[in-house]
């Protein structure tokens, strides 16, 4: 099967998620006997898109242009029909983001397509094409096959491995790719766009360092940051934070704010509610600091410390630096 | 201007999530329902639009019967009517078809719903309705004004914030701060008991997706505990046991 990957660009550079994308995607395509094919939007250098073939695919169709820079859904989504048809793709893969979401459904509309969110591993495809997703918010798990002629999986973050020793030094063609855009897909106007100082997105993050009302008040959130810049880790923090002002609401992490899946989850003076648990569920290691030695956070974390942040967290941060 | 919200009627956030049927259904037993807490934030914004305007607030609802209560509280918070689609939503094309059917017959000014279900969090409903109806969707928004056909609207990007104007109509995923969340107050309740409350059967789709079996994380293991003493050795422990630094 032909697999038509979807990938998103910081600044000229693959997404990490991205990079997972289209490794994702090259494994269907070679359990398939087919080519992955990668689409990305904005500039960026042929040397930076030619990375995709370490990953397995062999062909990057991309389409620049001024127009193309900002993201926009609409017009992704409907360039990304065409590539379709372009190629006869019959799966496509997306790395799940609020942006690969509309993208997936909107293609979806269009190509009269099933769509299934949230996949967490590699599709069972054995006359059928069963594929598991993570549902209630990362409560439990859910088997769905795709029965529809084209197939549209959005990926979660750690649905596969990078393994950077088994990468291949194969690089992919470049092609440029020049879409029909539709007038109607460009009448919003962006009149601003902010965007967080920290370079690290908490959804690109291996690490996170977070902090709760442990943390006591916003002035005190110092000894966190340490950590987190000794760490190379992305900040976050819990619902009640964010409502106190204490913190930016892009960083509160929970059931109703960003869903995280680092590699190691730092959690201070975070006692662990239900809702925030089902922001982190998907971390592979957390580590849970509070002072309170019932905090239910505990019962969810790998390795726990009871104590007081203030004095734990210059502790791990003298030796996080001392690491390297 | 004529407003519709959709709402989904999922578990409570708290809800302890277990499967029956030889994991193929959920077990609804001691299990709380209630809106999506998206949708709340949606429906409560979709009030105040209405209340500055003077328009018509429908509220949409693909389901069964056993969400009449949360379509109720619906009509209690604010909005005029409500409409139910009697059908199990376990597609999200399926769901999506019959909320672009409504919304053809009845030519909506803005679709709000919430950026994603808590149940099945997949967040394309939105982006699929807006695709089937040919009109812009957004998501998540977590700002919305409205200034005669034109909307203002701040939404989470990457990494930051993004505010855009377009004119309606449109669909769009909504999130807080967009609102607060609605109480609905005794003449509410009163009112919501006589409001209209419209079951419709499904239109046809095509099946996209057949659901399967359901499955529990595997169990956590123990928490292993480091004395605050010792607590430096815990970034070893994150390197040479872990190995996730």
């Amino acid at each position: 099967m032909s697999v038509l990957i979807f990938i998103e660009l910081d600044n000229g550079v693959i997404k990490k998620t991205s990079l997972e994308a289209i490794l994702y995607g090259s494994k269907v395509a070679e359990k398939t006997g087919g080519e992955a094919t990668v689409l990305a939007f904005g500039s960026a250098d042929s040397s930076e898109l030619e990375k995709a073939g370490h990953y397995g695919a062999t062909k990057v169709l991309h389409a620049s242009g001024e127009k193309l820079n900002h993201e926009n859904s609409l017009a992704y989504a409907d360039a990304l029909v065409q590539a379709v048809n372009q190629e006869q793709s019959k799966v496509i893969i997306i790395s799940k983001s609020g942006l690969g979401d509309a993208v997936a459904a909107r293609a979806a509309a269009k190509l009269k397509a099933g769509v299934v969110s949230g996949v967490t591993e590699l599709p069972e495809i054995n006359g059928s094409f069963k594929v598991t997703r993570s549902i209630y918010t990362g409560k439990a798990f859910a088997t769905t096959e795709i029965k529809s002629d084209i197939k549209i999986l959005v990926v979660k973050k750690n649905a596969v491995e990078i393994d950077e020793n088994a990468l291949s030094t194969v690089q992919a063609v470049v092609e440029a790719f020049s879409p029909n855009l539709r007038d109607s897909d460009f009448k919003a106007t962006v009149t601003n766009v902010e965007k967080a100082a920290s370079e690290l997105s908490l959804t690109e993050a291996d690490i996170i360092v977070s902090g709760g009302r442990g943390m006591k008040s916003p002035d005190q959130w110092q000894p966190l940051l340490d950590l987190a810049s000794a760490l190379g880790a992305a900040t976050g923090c819990s619902k009640p934070v964010s409502d106190l002002d204490w913190r930016p609401h892009h960083e509160h992490i929970g059931q109703t704010g960003i869903k995280v899946a680092p590699n190691l989850y730092i959690a201070c003076g975070i006692s662990g509610a239900i809702q925030h648990l089902a922001g982190v569920n998907g971390s592979k290691c957390i580590v849970v600091i509070n002072k309170d030695p019932e905090a239910p956070f505990f019962k969810a974390a790998d390795y726990g410390i009871v104590g007081d942040v203030f004095e734990i967290l210059p502790k791990l941060t003298e030796a996080a630096r001392n690491l390297k | 201007m004529k407003i519709l919200v959709c709402i989904t009627n999922v578990p409570d956030t708290t809800a302890k999530i277990t499967f029956t049927d030889n994991d193929t259904k959920l077990n609804k037993n001691g299990v709380q329902y209630i809106i999506g807490p998206y949708d709340d934030y949606a429906l409560a914004r979709g009030v105040e639009l209405k209340e500055q305007s003077g328009g018509t607030l429908t509220v949409l609802h693909v389901g069964e019967a056993d969400a009449d209560p949360q379509i109720r509280k619906a009509l209690a918070i604010g909005a005029d009517d409500a409409i139910r689609i009697n059908a199990d939503p376990l597609d999200s094309y399926f769901t999506a078809s019959q909320i672009a059917h409504v919304a053809k017959q009845n030519n909506y000014d803005l679709i709000l719903m919430g950026r994603e279900s808590i149940d099945f969090n997949s967040g394309v409903v939105h982006g699929l309705v807006g695709e089937m109806l040919e009109i812009p969707s957004y998501s998540p928004v977590m700002k919305l004004e409205i200034n005669g056909t034109t909307a203002t609207i701040a939404r989470e990007i990457d990494g930051g914030k993004e505010t855009l104007t377009v004119s309606l109509p449109l669909v769009l995923g909504c999130q807080e701060p967009i609102a607060e969340w609605k109480i609905p107050n005794m003449r509410g309740i009163m009112t919501a008991r006589t409001k209209p409350l419209q079951v419709l059967e499904p239109v046809s789709v095509d099946e996209m997706t057949t659901p399967g079996k359901y499955a529990l994380p595997a169990p956590k293991g123990a928490c292993k505990m480091i004395p605050a003493d010792e607590a430096a050795t815990l970034i070893k422990l994150l390197q040479t046991e872990a190995k996730v630094l």
